[in-house]
């Protein structure tokens, strides 16, 4: 049985496509003034979710950014599934920055949070159904039978009583002169034809012969390339600069100042590199010259000793329940700066001309990127146009500004196409890591053994402070708590606060954001609980979470899976992890032995609840990537400070995670009717805490701090 | 002027001799799907074949390969068709794509020279080629498919 949902009249628009067929766009005030200024059809188009060509072809237009976690293939599944399409007729292309395309749980066109698949789950599928309604609506006036008896499948409607069918395209153009429906019709989980099938993605074919276009692959006349030398020293500025050396060198076009440095100005990547070591700049370092990781770690311990901050959730009264109870335990746990190191380096490509400013950049924030550009150039919104690439890589990383500031200062001075990369010592000493935070914890058990009292005091940076100043109201971060505040267990008093301390380190988004430093102090010191109390992680965890709950169908699951409980060779061990972040819930179980003096884990094994699966191949490719990610933070992954300066520059001493150290990877995903959540970012929080428990459990000694080093 | 025998054509390309073959390729002869990833051969994404080997692109100065046959991605099949872009596709490898070229070149190479590679043996050539999304579950995979229908091949002949 289909659900019946009125359609968003005021902002769904259907009209006729240049050159034939239909759009189905979401109509916007903003659009609507520029199309009646200009009074040409094309300004629709912008704005479309889709579009249906004379020959067949559906082209969907992809509002989020895709880098990897296959959205391009999502999104397009979900507007497939209600328009009945021919999957092999589906194309997908990236929307450029406009209001249509603003994910609705961020009021921005922005990538981040998980949100793509939970923000565009209706929206999407409404643009496809009224599609799908409006082409039956003009078959049907074609045939001059009541709608109502025809049907549509694989990119046709059918009327069968007369055995006649036409294909989309054939009646896009009719279909595109016809009103919006009043409602349309939603199908059921039970009626979906592409909608939990392992759809193969759209993006393969080009990923592997080397056509697909990321940021630094664009091409454009005349277009030049600049490289950036930034004081080494976090916040420190160029107090003079000498280019004449540098404008020697072949190719070099000009040496410019802007925000993040001095620039060099090529024809292309090798000259301006070359023209950037024979530049000689003398640097003013800033405030933070003195500043070093122990200074760091230092300043947020003091923090705590002062002031516990502001409390983020109070269960029952904490030091009575500390009190009450028969044993306790207090511990310190640490997490380091990570950077967030994508395969691609920053990079972006700016056009800006007296009256427009073109962008070419892979983003996870078109809009925001639109907003910086019009800032830079005082240009209108109109005239600012977005051109999103794929992404190499994003984690978050993308969704900042300083790379996009970069084009656009360096376009501006050479008055040319320019296309700013960052090397690879750029991205690493130059990152918005994900912060480092210092944890005191203390728990309580009774003398049944059941963990009764959970303290929990976190000292660290405020990513929002930086990002979204507004967001922060008395020294409260949703970000840093995540994962924190919302811990599951049912204890009978439980404390979480946060003190903000901000050293000067820029942190950013990192995937999983709160939640991956969050997840590994809080379930790494509830198993040392659990040890203190002499019971199993598993069935102690089981007794604090409700039994229907979803935390403990995925813990659960994967335990099941993993052979929990059951022997292991010797030298081997097992830990378990669960949390949820961004409406996901996920547990794995980790699978560790040490050899030759390091952690080896051999595998890992996931349950993930994302509701509804839309592309279940897609959140198995997720929860292994969720687990290469978190493994290289678990075990290698560190970023120090020293001197003001990210001692780490390249991958010799930021290493990854590589094919030999890659364990076996299990993914079972819980069968769900839910309404689908997102699966970029919830596999990362439980990877560290599930390995490090194994670790636990094998040495006895907890891990405290990370990376794991024995 | 620089000459470059490179997917099978010759090239011309105007650049100091000491520019590193991989903005050569990217910068002088606009072949993108070659990737820069670290600049100091610690990556793999910026792999070519030269002369049928694995070879960093990032730290190869384009004069030392001027008499070689150069094999980018672009130049490994003209159709997706060589059998391990055909495994890669199969097994949906890819995720954000950047570090592909470089992962797929150096498999190829791999089963170029040993057909029916050990976990040993990929670890080996593919040790040193990151992924920063974690693909190395699928590349394995891969890698083991386009294995065992080349072996399969031999059986039929």
């Amino acid at each position: 049985m289909a659900v019946v949902k009125t359609t968003r009249r005021g902002f769904l628009k259907i009209s006729a496509a240049a050159g034939g067929g239909l759009l189905v766009s979401f109509s916007i005030p903003a659009a609507k003034t520029a199309q009646a200024e200009t009074g040409t059809k094309e300004d629709f188009e912008p704005n479309a979710w889709l579009r249906i060509s004379s020959d067949d072809v559906i082209t969907v237009r992809v509002a989020s950014a895709e880098m990897g976690q296959g959205i391009m293939t999502g999104i397009s599944m979900l507007i497939a599934e209600e328009l009945d399409a021919d999957w092999n007729t589906i194309k997908a292309e990236f929307a450029p920055a406009s209001k249509a395309y603003y994910n609705p749980l961020m009021n921005r066109q922005a990538t981040g949070g998980s949100t793509a698949i939970r923000g565009f789950w209706e929206v999407a599928r409404e643009a496809g159904a009224v599609a799908r309604e409006i082409l039956i609506e003009a078959a049907a006036q074609e045939w001059n039978v009541l709608p109502n008896i025809c049907r549509t499948e694989k990119g046709a409607v059918f009327h069968d009583a007369s055995q006649r069918s036409l294909r989309y395209g054939e009646i896009a153009s009719v279909a595109a002169s016809l009103p919006v429906p009043t409602s349309v019709f939603l199908k059921e989980p039970d009626e979906f034809v592409l909608i939990g099938k392992s759809m193969p993605r759209l993006d393969t074919a080009e990923k592997v012969d080397g056509s697909a276009i990321f940021g630094s692959d664009i091409q454009l006349p005349g277009l030049l390339t600049a490289v950036v030398v930034r004081c080494p020293v976090i916040g420190g500025k160029a107090k003079s600069y000498n280019s004449k050396q540098a404008m020697q060198v072949k190719g070099v076009r000009k040496v410019t100042r802007i925000t993040s440095g001095v620039a060099v100005i090529a024809d292309h990547f090798w000259a301006a590199m070359k023209g950037r070591d024979a530049l000689s700049i003398k640097w003013d370092e800033g405030p933070n010259a003195d500043l070093s990781s122990k200074s760091i770690f230092t300043s947020f311990a003091d923090a705590l000793d002062n002031d516990a901050g502001i409390t983020e959730r109070q269960d029952g009264n904490i030091k009575d329940g500390l009190k009450a109870a028969n044993k306790t335990l207090e511990a310190v746990y640490t997490a380091p700066y990570q950077a967030h190191a994508c395969m691609e380096p920053m990079n972006a490509t700016a056009d800006v001309r007296v009256d427009s400013c073109n962008i070419y950049v892979g983003t996870q924030g078109q809009t925001a990127t639109q907003q910086t550009a019009m800032q830079l150039t005082g240009l209108p919104e109109e005239k600012v146009k977005v051109h999103s690439t794929y992404l190499g890589g994003g984690f978050g990383r993308r969704s900042e500004q300083d790379f996009i500031t970069d084009a656009v200062e360096c376009s501006q001075a050479a008055g040319k196409p320019v296309k700013v990369i960052w090397t690879r010592e750029d991205d690493i000493m130059h990152d918005q890591y994900r912060p480092a935070t210092y944890n005191q914890l203390r728990g309580g058990i009774d003398a049944s053994g059941k963990i009764i009292a959970w303290q929990h005091r976190i000292a660290g940076p405020s990513i929002l402070s930086r990002v979204f100043p507004n967001a922060v109201k008395e020294g409260r971060d949703s970000t840093s708590t995540m994962g924190a505040s919302d811990i599951p267990y049912a204890f009978d008093s439980a404390e979480v606060s946060y003190k903000m301390v901000n050293p000067g380190v820029p942190v950013g988004f990192w995937r999983s954001v709160g939640s991956s430093q969050n997840a590994y102090v809080t379930e790494c010191f509830f198993d040392e609980l659990a040890a203190l109390a002499g019971r199993d992680p598993l069935q102690a965890r089981l007794q604090l979470l409700e039994e229907e709950s979803r935390h403990t169908g995925v813990l659960s699951l994967a335990a099941e899976k993993a052979d929990w409980g059951k022997a292991l060779p010797a030298g081997r061990a097992r830990g378990i992890a669960v949390a949820k972040s961004f409406n996901t819930w996920a547990a794995q179980v980790a699978e560790v032995s040490i050899e030759r003096g390091r952690v080896r884990v051999h595998r890992v094994t996931c349950a993930i609840d994302c509701g509804l699966a839309i592309n279940p191949d897609s959140i198995r490719a997720q929860m292994e990537s969720a687990v290469v990610y978190g493994l290289t933070a678990c075990l290698k992954g560190e970023i120090t400070i020293a001197g003001g300066k990210v001692e780490q520059n390249n991958f010799d001493n930021y290493p990854l995670l590589r094919i030999d150290e890659c364990p076996e990877i299990d993914v079972h995903i819980v069968d769900s009717e839910e309404s689908p959540s997102g699966i970029g970012e919830p596999g990362v929080p439980p990877v560290a805490p599930a390995v490090a428990n194994a670790v636990f459990a094998l040495t006895g000694k907890p891990v405290r701090s990370l990376p794991i080093r024995l | 002027m620089l000459k470059l025998e490179i997917n099978g054509g010759q090239r011309e390309l105007d650049m100091d001799p000491d520019t590193p073959l991989l903005w050569a390729i990217r910068d002088g002869l606009q072949l993108t799907g070659t990737r820069y990833g670290c600049g100091i051969a610690q990556c793999g994404a910026c792999i070519v074949l030269v002369d049928g080997k694995p070879v960093r692109s990032c730290v190869t100065p384009v004069s030392s390969v001027t008499n070689k046959q150069i094999t980018t991605i672009e130049g490994l099949s003209s159709d997706r068709s060589h059998p391990v872009q055909q495994a890669w596709i199969e097994n949906e490898v890819p995720q954000c794509g950047y570090c592909q070229s470089g992962q797929i070149l150096a498999a190829a190479a791999l089963l170029a020279g040993n057909p029916q590679p050990t976990d040993a043996d990929i670890d080996d050539a593919l040790g040193d080629v990151l992924c920063r999304c974690g693909t190395y579950p699928r590349i394995r995979q891969a890698i083991k498919l386009a294995a065992a229908r080349a072996g399969n091949k031999d059986e039929e002949a």
